[in-house]
């Protein structure tokens, strides 16, 4: 037919029929061929391809609400618990179901009774609050305000109370340097961790300080889930099976609550940090730094003010002296220095000629008394500067400086905590490197006093005490569970340790701090008193510290071990602008060690000491807010 | 077909399998409209079955139509198309905004559907017209190029894609079983191939990148290829056997959208799996057969172009809302018929198959007589 159709002249009806029907099979065909291609397609999407869509349906269909996990105590070395949850109410604003924030934040303050601070804090956090967070209205609400809400939800849009669990810290702002505390991760800590969906659940506290930070991990669990069937705009259908989840798991600390909390009430008003070791092990028994913040405030969410009064504070409640806080060691480096210079061949029986006043160029250095012709032991005792200028001088800071690191001082220590400062043991190489100079013979006069550029903190400084008592290379160790680093005995002489420890003995028997004997039969402390200068005052101002300002006084430090003949425990004291080391530091160290071997003695002490600064911790602590509360125009606030 | 004496001869007379076939799809379609509400006949499965019936009613008035009838309407009905789509034009540019409907009283007219099945007859009429020794001129290509190319220029400018190409696919198949020279299809497809890319280099960015969007909408899975993805998922996890009546997550919880109108389909495999996708394409191959078994028993030039056309009008409607459903074409918004739910498409399809069956009809009858 395409032979006539081509051939032909004319193109008739006929040709036209024929065309037709060969463009009409070809039509069919190519209709059936997209058929069979459709088919082929269906197959492979619903057979090939099956489990992979089986799975993405899945995935639509049920989605986890993460069930947060109970966070792991805290309990320290006899189980006693530091950090605990207690079962509370809270209730929470969802920023984006919120209609007329104004009312809604009223009526809450109403039906709470919330504070004109937490109405503040709440309205600043829902302003700045990003959709997807809840703003935190109060935590640890009692049954019969709970309820109060429960009622009132219909007018509350946005409102979402709900019960879960508050970290308690029973010792209150006595831990609070050392556990840190817990809070709602913020913007910054969701994206960190990839927006978890846990972080982000009301109620749901991650650790923000201290070892609460330190030891998320371990401390955190897992979350379960409760799987539900959800519609694509979010709308729950109904619920599947749970997955259940895993509580945090406990860390148990080397610390002695009981221990600690004594020594942190100690401290009274002072701006002050005490660390206390077991010389055996390393283990930290106590380690308060004082004043703090009490971390049961900040895991509720903490006010604006009470945030200002915080960090308005010159006794700095918000840093840990005991490890970020860097001091001249003073004259607790001595029995340091004398073992170095009883190193460096220095007879302990050659005198020096103490009259008071040491000239090196055109300066003049002294010496608090005139102490006379003096020897080694002497020096230790009544603290005589001028023998440590003169015999340091002729040893020479190179030879000095490897001893007194190998004790402690400008050591790094691996504890839980990333906030460690750890300052510097000075020498030449040291001085060129850091300032690019030579080094000068008056430096070598600093430090062997511990002044100029020896900077310690008051751990190092406790496990100074601990290594001139064992003459072993004590580690300090904070968690239970990280094994005793095995004690290696320092580079010293036997018979130079002896020595050095009866001059400390000596301190305390009838030295500078011959205040601070124990008062218990047959336990000896021997010990080191230092008094660090902060500023350069006149010999008249230093004797008379009620007229010099606080800031300007010198630091009071003190570092021994008890007992003498058998050494088992160490402690230091650094008391900030505390006056001598031997009036305010040495007696604080006399009765946190008296606490370990008599309580009722230690404790009896303790209430006559808190008589004398106006009563319990927490009874300052409340005269202190409502003190700054009238002083900044601000109502009392309510309990 | 079924001849019995006790039905009256007009209803005798009627394609009964033809109209079971129909009616078949259509009530599935409405199992699978009463489970994508939840379970419920209100909204979309009880209107949706009025709907049928009452065009089912229409189709077979117009089977009553003589063919010479339809002839003499065809240039006229054309004509009336194209004023309603230019009255389309001028009242989106007076409210300001696309639009796609006349209202008239209470009816809501939509030119463009009816362009679909005017389309057909209007060149079926046309090569009908021309003189079988003018099909290779060049006066056997213009008149048609310009009666296609205006409605389909007035539809794509509404905007209305899918309707665009259901009109010019509609329009093409007829020329090509007209006899037009095969080369002109063969050129114009390797020109628009070859001009493709040279466009695509000319244009700024944001095109370029709706273009890609559009060719492959997977790539934006939140935007455009969202409605692909699930549907995707609804038919691919459907497997062989489908997840059971009712229990199709995909649509009853949402994740699908559109899941009763343009895609029916993905909500229909979900449960029902690969075997009720098998099922209603060999239904739906069933009806195009018929329509094309009745272009080829055509005695006039007219009745097998317009009976193909048609024919042709259905599967263009089936194969391009499948290959959309699973992926393998742009969404442009063409339903699955019969089984999606709204009006429109019911309308558009029972009026080619109301022509059909007048087609069919008038085949008997003119057999009977020889």
């Amino acid at each position: 037919m395409s032979i006539l159709g081509k051939g032909g002249n004319r193109y008739t009806g006929a040709h036209q029929s024929a065309a037709f029907s060969r463009r009409l099979l070809l039509v069919s065909g190519a209709q059936a061929l997209v058929g069979a291609s459709l088919i082929a397609r269906l197959g492979y999407l619903a057979v090939a391809q099956n489990e992979k869509y089986k799975l993405m349906s899945e995935s639509n269909r049920v989605q986890l609400i993460p069930v947060p996990p109970r966070r792991g105590w805290i309990l320290d070395r006899n189980d006693k618990p530091i950090a605990i949850n207690r079962a509370s109410f809270r209730v929470d604003i969802v920023p984006q179901q919120i209609e007329n924030a104004p009312a809604v934040i009223a009526l809450l303050a109403k039906l709470l009774e919330l504070s004109p601070d937490d109405v503040d804090r709440v309205t600043s956090d829902l302003a700045d609050a990003k959709g997807f967070r809840p703003v935190a209205v109060l935590d640890n609400v009692d049954y019969a305000k709970y309820a109060a809400v429960t009622v009132h939800l219909p007018e509350l849009p946005g409102v979402a109370p709900s019960r879960g669990y508050a970290r308690f810290y029973p010792a209150g702002s006595a831990v609070g340097q050392l556990v840190g505390y817990v809070g709602t991760a913020n913007a910054k800590e969701y994206a960190a961790e990839d927006k978890n969906p846990l972080l982000i659940i009301p109620g749901f506290k991650i650790g923000k300080e201290g070892l609460e930070k330190s030891l998320e991990p371990q401390l955190r669990g897992e979350p379960g889930g409760q799987r539900v069937e959800v519609t694509a705009r979010g709308k729950l259908v109904r619920e599947l099976t749970a997955k259940p989840d895993r509580s945090g798991s406990s860390v148990q600390l080397t610390i002695d609550a009981d221990l600690h909390e004594y020594a942190a009430r100690r401290i009274g008003d002072q701006s002050c940090s005490v660390v206390v070791l077991d010389v055996t092990n390393g283990d930290i028994l106590a380690m308060p730094s004082m004043p703090s913040f009490n971390p049961n405030n900040f895991s509720d969410g903490i006010s604006k003010n009470e945030w200002n009064m915080l960090s308005s504070d010159d006794h700095l409640p918000l840093v840990d002296k005991a490890l970020a806080s860097l001091y001249p060691s003073g004259s607790t480096i001595k029995p340091s220095m004398a073992m170095a210079l009883l190193n460096a061949g220095i007879d302990r029986h050659q005198r020096v000629n103490c009259t008071g006043s040491y000239p090196l160029g055109n300066h003049v250095f002294h010496c608090d008394k005139r102490h006379g012709p003096v020897d080694m032991d002497a020096a230790i005792v009544h603290s005589c500067d001028i023998y440590f200028y003169d015999m340091c001088r002729r040893v020479g800071a190179e030879k000095l400086a490897p001893m007194i690191r190998s004790m402690g001082f400008g050591e790094k220590f691996d504890l839980p905590f990333d906030n460690q400062r750890y300052g510097t043991v000075p020498d030449p190489e040291w001085m060129m490197r850091k300032y690019h100079r030579e080094w000068q013979t008056y430096d070598t006069i600093n430090m062997s006093i511990g002044q100029g550029m020896v900077l310690i903190n008051p751990l190092q400084l406790a496990v100074m005490a601990s290594r001139l008592a064992t003459g072993k290379r004590v580690v300090p160790r904070l968690l239970k569970s990280t094994p005793v680093v095995p004690q290696t005995q320092l580079a010293v002489d036997a018979d130079h340790l002896v020595f050095i420890r009866k001059a400390m003995a000596g301190v305390v028997d009838h030295g500078t701090a011959a205040s601070a004997k124990l008062p218990l039969d047959g336990i000896l402390m021997a010990g080191k008193t230092g008094t660090a200068q902060t500023h350069q005052l006149s010999a008249s101002e230093r004797g008379n510290y009620t007229a010099a300002l606080w800031k300007l006084r010198d630091h009071s430090l003190f570092m021994g071990f008890a007992p003498y003949d058998n050494p088992r425990y160490a402690a230091a004291a650094i008391v900030e602008h505390g006056g001598f080391g031997a009036a305010v530091a040495a007696p604080l160290i006399r009765d946190t060690l008296t606490f370990l071997y008599d309580k009722q003695k230690a404790i009896a002490a303790l209430s006559a000491f808190e008589q004398t600064i106006g009563g319990t911790l927490e009874q300052r602590a409340a005269r202190k807010t409502s003190a700054w509360r009238s002083a900044h125009g601000l109502p009392p606030a309510t309990a | 077909m079924i001849s019995s004496s006790i039905l009256p001869q007009p209803l005798a007379r009627l394609p009964w399998r033809l109209i079971f076939l129909i009616s078949s799809i259509t009530g599935f379609g409405l199992v699978v409209l009463y489970s994508a509400a939840g379970g419920h006949f209100a909204p979309w499965a009880n209107k949706q079955a009025m709907v049928f019936i009452f065009f089912l009613g229409v189709a077979i008035a117009i089977s009553k139509i003589k063919e010479s009838t339809l002839k003499a309407l065809t240039f006229p009905v054309y004509g009336l198309i194209i004023v309603m789509l230019f009255g389309v034009e001028a009242l989106g540019l007076v409210k300001k905004g696309a639009q796609r409907w006349l209202e008239l009283g209470p009816i809501r007219l939509q030119p463009s559907e009816f362009m679909k099945p005017a389309i057909v007859l209007t060149l079926a009429r046309f090569y009908e017209l021309l003189p079988p020794g003018e099909i290779r001129k060049w006066r056997a290509v213009w008149p048609a190029l310009l009666l296609l190319g205006v409605p389909a220029a007035l539809i794509l400018i509404q905007p209305d894609m899918g309707t665009c190409i259901m009109v010019l696919l509609c329009g093409i198949t007829v020329m090509f079983l007209a006899g037009l020279p095969m080369w002109y299809f063969a050129g114009s497809a390797i020109a628009i191939a070859a001009a493709a890319p040279i466009v695509f280099s000319m244009m700024h960015d944001y095109q370029r990148k709706r273009v890609l969007i559009f060719l492959d909408p997977e790539s934006d899975p939140l935007g455009a290829g969202y409605h692909i993805s699930q549907s995707k998922i609804a038919i691919g996890s459907g497997g062989i056997f489908g997840k059971g009546f009712l229990n199709g997550s995909q649509s009853h919880l949402d994740y699908l959208p559109e899941g009763q109108t343009d895609f029916v389909f993905a909500t229909m495999a979900e449960e029902w799996g690969m075997v009720g996708g098998v099922l209603l394409i060999f239904a739906f191959a069933m009806v195009i057969r018929w329509g094309m078994r009745v272009s080829q028993r055509s005695p006039t030039r007219f009745g097998q172009l317009t009976a193909a056309g048609l024919s042709g009008t259905i599967f263009f409607y089936v194969a391009i809302n499948l290959m959309m459903v699973m992926g393998l074409a742009p969404v442009v918004g063409v339903p699955l018929p019969l089984v999606s739910f709204g009006g429109s498409a019911v309308m558009t399809v029972m009026i080619c198959i109301g022509i059909l069956m007048s087609l069919e009809r008038q085949q008997r009858t003119q057999s009977r007589l020889e």
